[in-house]
């Protein structure tokens, strides 16, 4: 969808090149993340896509066409643009800083109207922020205008520039959140730059770590460049925690799972008691069929038959499916059985340990 | 120094034509040097080092006494309304196209980058956005150019050009003191009245600084 090619820049000041020979491949609907440390040339490249910045050789194509095929505003108009100072227009209402490219485009005023609403439903916004100013907006809010703004004419390409660097942490969580809720559902192409790797791990679907005058170290999927590290300057980037950082982007789905020490009401306590010095606990845990009741420690079952009329315990440690094994790995040694329950909704279906999610490390 | 108020009360319809007259000109030498810094400052926009010899050339005109602009002029024009105008929209022109330029410049960075990042035209982020966004500073230089022309429009009566300077050169030829103190004070009042109605003006031009004002 968009394809650098070789592409350079040198500007007239600068005694080495920004960029140099950069080539680069984004997939229709991927989010490639551009990372590195500050004056690596991140803003440069952005910007010779949508030709703010002219490059000094090679070529960009975007959606199979030179971009220089097209006039710069024709271009810019189908490539969403948001930058970390935002920019909104501050004489201008938030509706009316929405409605900047439809109206460069000539849409008529009800179908402005009707994607502006949408547009703040899309971005979590309240329908009275339409007449305010962007002043009166606080900092995150001001980024989701700027983001409801790239979005508004429907781009298929959006090009980013640290969008949520200047907004506060949570902020920032949640707008990295509201960010990866609406890829689910528009599947732009995207571009997208941090210098925060832990943002582009999180954010990417491919990264391509850069090192000064925009050199390519690695472009990989953030699973395979934090397991398979290019190169020292890679391995450096990433930064302690590689490991760690892997975790975060596997989810429990992909780890087997043990069935545990579980065991239906009707068992008998022999065989409860069999059971958990297979699994070397003290507890059992009562259920069945996709059921998982709770649990009782081995104290309980004294001078009974079965498991049934116990009082059980609810795990106070359960996951579900979708979850991230960082998550996980936090629930499992914080819990008092040292495993966690996972549930797909309501159904059980099974424990996981730490040694499960020890193999999913170094796997 | 006595005041005649019965000359006062009997020469209303002058002061009213005066008035007309002072406005006139005022409005008529704003207007025009408006338009001229508005390109001169175009120029300079466009093309940067322009800007050193436009302040340069505009500075020099703002220096030269008005009486000696005049009659400068005198021979090309005699004594018309050309003569007059040409020198009072020459001083307009410094501070105009200082502020107009200033103003233009003061848009944040950011907010140009996002407008062309859109795929607004030159014209369309001239126009649209730098424009509106520079006109608080834009205004304060227009007031500035405002209330110093009606200051200098009592002297084009030198040139038959009428005016609030009429009663006052009458009042000195005359040595009739209550003549020329009645041409001074319309034209202070005149100069705050339309000082206020800019700033007034302003404030409806710029409805976000105001809204931003109240939070
Ligand atoms: N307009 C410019 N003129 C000259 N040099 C520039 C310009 N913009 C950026 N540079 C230089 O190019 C290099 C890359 O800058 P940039 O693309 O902004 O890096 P990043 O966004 O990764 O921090 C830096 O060394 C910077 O100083
Ligand atoms: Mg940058």
């Amino acid at each position: 969808m968009i394809r650098l090619v070789g592409v350079s820049k040198v500007y007239a000041s600068g005694d080495r090149p920004a960029v140099d020979g950069l080539s680069l491949d984004v997939a229709e609907g991927d989010i490639a993340v551009l990372v590195g440390p500050s004056g690596c040339g991140k803003t440069t490249t952005l910007k010779m896509i949508n030709r703010l910045i002219e490059p000094s050789s090679g070529t960009i194509e975007v959606a199979g066409r030179d971009i220089t095929s097209m006039s710069p505003s024709q271009l810019r108009r189908s490539i969403g643009y948001v930058i970390q100072q935002i920019g909104l227009f501050p004489h201008r209402t938030i509706a009316e800083n929405i409605a900047t490219v439809p109206r460069l485009l000539g849409w008529n005023a009800g179908r402005i109207s009707r994607r502006v609403d949408e547009l703040l439903e899309m971005v979590d916004l309240d329908l009275a922020m339409r007449t305010r100013y962007p002043a009166e907006l606080s900092g995150g809010q001001r980024q989701r205008v700027g983001v409801a703004r790239a979005l508004a004419a429907d781009p298929q390409v959006m090009l980013m520039d640290e969008p949520f660097g200047a907004v506060d942490p949570i902020a920032r969580g949640r707008l990295q959140d509201l960010f990866l809720e609406l890829q689910q559902r528009l599947r732009k192409t995207i571009v997208f730059v941090t210098h925060d790797i832990a943002e582009a791990i999180r954010l990417g679907d491919r990264i391509a770590i850069l090192n000064v005058g925009g050199i390519l170290e690695q472009y990989d999927t953030p699973a395979d460049t934090l397991r398979q590290p290019a190169n020292d300057f890679v391995v450096d980037f990433l930064g302690s925690e590689r490991g760690l950082k892997r975790l975060s982007l596997l989810v429990i789905g992909t780890v087997p799972l043990e069935h545990g020490p579980v065991l239906a009401e009707t068992a008998t306590v022999d065989e409860a008691r069999r059971v958990m010095a297979d699994h070397g606990v003290d507890w059992i845990g009562v259920g069945g069929d996709g059921r998982l009741d709770g649990w009782v420690p081995a104290a309980d079952l004294d001078g009974r038959h079965d498991l049934s009329g116990l009082s059980l315990r609810r795990f106070q440690s359960w996951l579900t499916v979708d979850a991230s094994l960082i998550d996980a790995l936090d629930v499992v040694v914080t819990s008092r059985t040292s495993v966690a329950a996972v549930f797909d909704g309501d159904r059980y279906l099974g424990m996981l340990t730490a040694e499960a999610i020890a193999r999913a490390i170094v796997q | 120094m006595n005041i005649d108020w019965e000359w006062i009360g009997t020469h209303f319809d002058d002061m009213w034509t005066a008035t007309a007259e002072h406005l006139a000109l005022t409005v008529l030498a704003v207007g025009v040097g408006l338009v001229v810094a508005m390109a001169l400052s175009l120029v300079a926009l466009r093309w940067r080092p322009a800007y050193a010899p436009i302040t340069w050339f505009t500075g020099i005109l703002y220096t030269i006494p008005s009486l000696a602009l005049f009659t400068f002029f005198i021979p090309f024009f005699g004594l018309s309304l050309i003569t007059a105008e040409i020198a009072l929209v020459s001083y307009t022109l410094l501070i105009l196209i200082r502020n107009i330029v200033a103003g233009i410049e003061g848009v944040p960075d950011a907010v140009v980058e996002s407008a062309r990042g859109m795929g607004m035209t030159e014209r369309n982020l001239f126009l649209g956005v730098q424009l509106p966004l520079a006109l608080p500073v834009i205004i304060a230089g227009i007031r500035i150019a405002t209330v110093s022309t009606i200051g200098l429009v009592t002297v084009t009566a030198l040139i038959g050009q009428g005016g609030y300077g009429v009663f006052i050169l009458r009042g000195i030829r005359r040595q009739f003191f209550t003549e020329t103190l009645t041409g001074t004070l319309l034209s202070v009042a005149l100069a705050v009245v339309a000082d206020l109605l800019l700033v007034a003006a302003e404030r409806r031009a710029t409805p976000w600084a105001r809204r931003r004002e109240a939070v």
